[in-house]
């Protein structure tokens, strides 16, 4: 059984699958039991799933684990905890920019690979860098307050 | 993960399970991650069944009604502190598990608060007066010179007591609930009407809150189900071997239940995507397109009228002038943005079910029925999936994780697709509406009637997909909630009939999905009121005012225009615009249920007539739901709902054939997406005098009209069929075309 190795929030991890064309989802929320990238469509339609690659946003249900083997993987754990969050999740915070929440995660990966690239963007640039960014709740008002306020912070 | 060492055919109670590589019966026995213990009482009449007072001084409050990111559970704190004087963060909420909480019904009809928040708020209130029994035997002090501030009970002037978790000693209170506990004044309140955060958003942002989809239990198999192609269709035959080379995997079949199952969730993903299986044929629906036909000619089970005011015949017959038009709102979908997830584990000592279901103990009843297992010995426990906004398919996936570890043995977990979700969660229905309006010789509203062609709702519990193909029996019981609700006016006209044809069949089964049917018929009644308003030569914002005399309702569209700088003249706009863009601005008004909230929303848009993209470019809304709880969790559900409904307008409509449903993407079923929200403000109406009501959908309502409103207010088209976007991908047409075919007559 094949056996890959990258680098997950600054940690070596090191997963074997069945199938090299497994997306890197299934390796993120299964054994490495990292449970913050979500599965909305397993079709790269709606960014629930975002995490970075080498800093790039990247559709982790799109992406083959065989693909990212010796690159470096962040997801939303990596950024930050509920008692210590990054400036950016404290910026969702502050601004109570979730309802389920469900899509939050990618929200913040996306909007963060935004700021690494745009430190200031403006609303509309922020809008359509997440784009491909799905909430049913209709948070993106908050979202976008929670996005701004991190680029002035 | 070996390759196949062994394949194991095994028979249980009409099951056929093929497997490679595991026997259900070598799964060692796991016990449940069930760190919560159950407790007693549940009782509704007992305190001690919604609260418990912990040693430390720390309160857990226990609920039926359940957070689906609503921000109920600290709303729902909120009412309990205020009453027993202690600290917010000393609250937790316990949601939604049947072995824990107390039974005040499911979640819906925004009745978390008003309903289950109540219930909490009597039981402490009753708490209280409990509490300071205790301390007046503990203090010797009198009950009326004691209070309770801090968690501590106190004489009233002095700044140190004895704290409660230390004079209950951890023990039950053993009251039952006084229905006449004093509640804490409205003027005295500090933690009722303030907006502290939300517990749930941290986890939320960090990737460390547990969702449905993240739940996980020793020895659990990754299962998937396999729909037919047609609704309807039953399996004719498997072929197992086509997914003989995956490691692990066994497939399920039970007379048309087919699903693969195995410890790797990839290798069951795998499966399910290649496994052949051939169906019968079936074609029973109408298709999508030909809904209102469909709609117009159905069986009608039975009329009802639900507003017979006047003498609407006869004013009719007598008006100056009579308008008409057709109405229609669409199937769409609950279109959860996680497909719905479930985990069950069924042993002989009793059954547990993981699952965001919005009705645990509905759902525990009606599964032990299905499935014929002791309710008393199930315990249905909720975990926050993806927002629901209603029934969608979170009910199903329960009852196929529960059917296959029923049949396993083992804890089994179904994830469902995306297009298990779009495709097969029960659908908010459709909707015919017939409007007929009688103006007398001064042009003045006299006459109002409404005919609605709707699904009837059937008695019994909804049907479960799981069963109907495991050919097991079940209620078939159908219902989309109140969906005839909001078909008059609400302002008042002196002649008015509202009625429904409530018709035997529908397409695709049906739920109640946010604020059901309402967004629908208030679309029809906001969007006619502005249709007469024009033919009359008035501004649709006086239209209504001229009518309307509750304070409350005047109040708040007075608020809203003001906020939104209402231009007061008759639709549509006279100030021709350059170019192929045009801009305009509509609003609506409703009064919820005709009984609740006071909602009036103003919006502002440019139309592109050249490619017929509608852009939302400002939205005020201003609400009165009477006593505000958490006003910036309210703000946050008013904004939600109006950003939903645009996006159930603009672009939402569930697609079938003959067959199947065919919208089951997100490029199929788009929703709003982040470049086309609008500036949203919301002006929340505070009444710390009067009772509360529910606030999570009435702000859904008036906003399809609005929208509507605005749009024929910039370019003289008048929409009377949602979604707008959808049916006008070629652009819109001169002024005063009118794509649904119906407009004035006489």
């Amino acid at each position: 059984m094949p056996t890959y190795t990258f680098l997950v929030n600054r940690e070596r991890r090191r997963v074997d699958v069945f199938d090299p064309s497994q997306p890197l989802l299934y390796a993120l929320r299964g054994p490495l039991r990292l449970t913050g990238a979500k599965l909305g469509c397993g079709l790269g339609q709606c960014g629930s799933c975002t995490v970075l690659v080498d800093d790039q946003a990247t559709r982790a249900c799109m992406v083959p684990v065989s693909a990212v083997a010796g690159r470096r993987i962040t997801t939303v754990e990596g950024l930050g905890t509920p008692e210590k969050p990054d400036p950016l999740q404290a910026a969702f915070i502050a601004e109570q920019a979730a309802q389920c929440g469900y899509c939050t995660s990618g929200m913040i990966m996306s909007a963060r690979a935004l700021l690494m690239k745009m430190p200031h963007p403006t609303e509309d640039e922020v809008k359509q860098a997440l784009a491909g960014n799905l909430c049913r709740c209709g948070a993106y008002v908050r979202i976008l307050r929670a996005v701004m306020r991190a680029s002035k912070g | 993960m070996s390759k196949p060492t062994r394949r194991s055919v095994l028979k249980t109670a009409g099951a056929i399970v093929v497997s490679f590589g595991f026997d259900p019966h070598d799964a060692a026995a796991q016990p449940l991650p069930t760190s919560n213990a159950p407790r007693s009482p549940l009782d509704v009449k007992e305190v001690d069944s919604f609260l418990a007072i912990h040693p430390d001084g720390a309160v857990t409050i226990y609920t039926s009604k359940v957070d689906v990111g609503t921000g109920m559970r600290i709303a729902i704190a909120q009412m309990a502190a205020e009453e027993l004087g202690i600290p917010i963060g000393r609250i937790t909420v316990v949601d939604g598990d049947t072995a824990r909480c107390p039974n005040n019904g499911g979640t819906g009809g925004s009745t978390g608060l008003t309903r289950g928040g109540t219930a909490v708020r009597q039981a402490a209130a009753t708490a209280r007066q409990a509490l300071l029994r205790l301390g007046s035997e503990q203090l010797k002090v009198p009950v009326a010179e004691l209070t309770i501030a801090d968690g501590e009970v106190r004489r009233a002037a002095s700044t140190r007591g004895i704290g409660i978790g230390r004079l209950v000693g951890g023990r039950q209170l053993r009251v039952q609930v006084d229905a006449n506990a004093p509640l804490a004044q409205p003027s005295d309140y500090s933690v009722v009407g303030t907006s502290p955060r939300r517990p749930d958003v941290p986890a939320k942002c960090t990737g460390r809150y547990t969702y449905i989809q993240d739940v996980t239990v020793p020895g659990m198999l990754h299962a998937r189900v396999i729909r037919p192609p047609a609704i309807g269709a039953t399996l004719t035959s498997v072929d197992e071997s086509s997914v003989s080379t995956l490691p692990g995997v066994s497939v399920v079949r039970i007379e048309s239940f087919l699903a693969v199952v195995s410890e790797n969730e990839w290798a069951t993903v795998r499966a399910a995507n290649q496994l052949k299986a051939t169906w019968t044929e079936r074609h029973e629906l109408p298709g999508h397109d030909k809904l209102e036909p469909y709609l117009r000619q159905g069986v009608v089970e039975r009329d009802q009228t639900f507003v017979d005011r006047g003498d609407v015949t006869n004013a009719l017959a007598a008006a100056a002038k009579t308008m008409n038009a057709t109405y229609f709102w669409p199937c769409q979908s609950h279109a959860s943005l996680g497909p719905s997830c479930a985990v069950a584990d069924v042993r002989p000592e009793g059954t547990t079910v993981w699952t965001s279901s919005q009705v645990t103990y509905g759902l525990r009843a009606t599964l032990a029925r299905v499935f014929e297992l002791p309710a008393e010995s199930m315990r249905v426990i909720f975990v926050e999936g993806s927002g629901s906004y209603g029934t969608n398919g979170a009910d199903h996936a329960a009852a196929d994780a529960l059917l296959l570890s029923k049949t396993l043995r083992r804890p089994v977990r179904v994830q469902w697709s995306r297009q298990d979700e779009l495709g097969w969660d029960p659908k908010g229905p459709q909707q015919l509406l017939d409007l007929r309006a009688g103006l007398d010789a001064a042009g003045r509203l006299a006459a109002w009637q409404t005919e609605m062609w709707i699904p009837a709702n059937h008695r019994g519990a909804r049907i479960l997909l799981a069963a109907g193909a495991a050919g097991l029996a079940q209620d078939n019981g159908r219902d989309a909630a109140a969906i005839y609700e909001n078909g008059d006016p609400s302002y008042p006209v002196d002649h008015v009939r509202v009625m429904a044809h409530w018709l035997r069949d529908t397409p695709l089964n049906t739920s109640n999905l946010r604020a059901p049917g309402k967004p629908g018929n208030v679309f029809a009644v906001e969007s006619f009121t502005d249709e007469i308003a024009a033919a009359t030569g008035i501004d649709p914002l006086a239209f209504r005012l001229q009518r309307l005399t509750d304070p409350r309702a005047i109040e708040v569209i007075k608020r809203a225009a003001t906020a939104f700088g209402w231009d007061a003249r008759p639709s549509p706009n006279p100030k021709r615009q350059a170019g192929t863009v045009q801009e305009g601005r509509g609003m609506a008004y409703v009064r919820y249920k005709q009984a609740e909230n006071y909602v009036a929303t103003f919006m502002e848009v440019a139309v592109d007539r050249s490619t017929g993209v509608i852009a939302v470019k400002r939205v005020v809304c201003a609400h009165d739901c009477g006593l505000v709880v958490n006003a910036d969790a309210l703000k946050n559900q008013i904004e939600g709902a109006i950003t939903q409904t645009l996006s159930r307008t603009l672009h939402e409509e569930v697609q079938f054939d003959t067959a199947r449903v065919t919208s089951v993407d997100w490029a199929s079923y788009p929703i709003l997406r982040f470049p086309e929200a609008p500036a949203i403000e919301v002006i929340v109406i505070e009444r710390r005098d009067q009772p509360l009501w529910g606030a999570g959908e009435a702000a859904a309502v008036p906003i399809a009209a609005a929208l509507g409103n605005a749009v024929f207010d910039a370019t003289g088209v008048r929409l009377r069929r949602v979604p707008f976007t959808r049916l006008r991908p070629s652009g819109f047409g001169e002024a005063g075309s009118d794509p649904s075919g119906s407009g004035e007559a006489g």
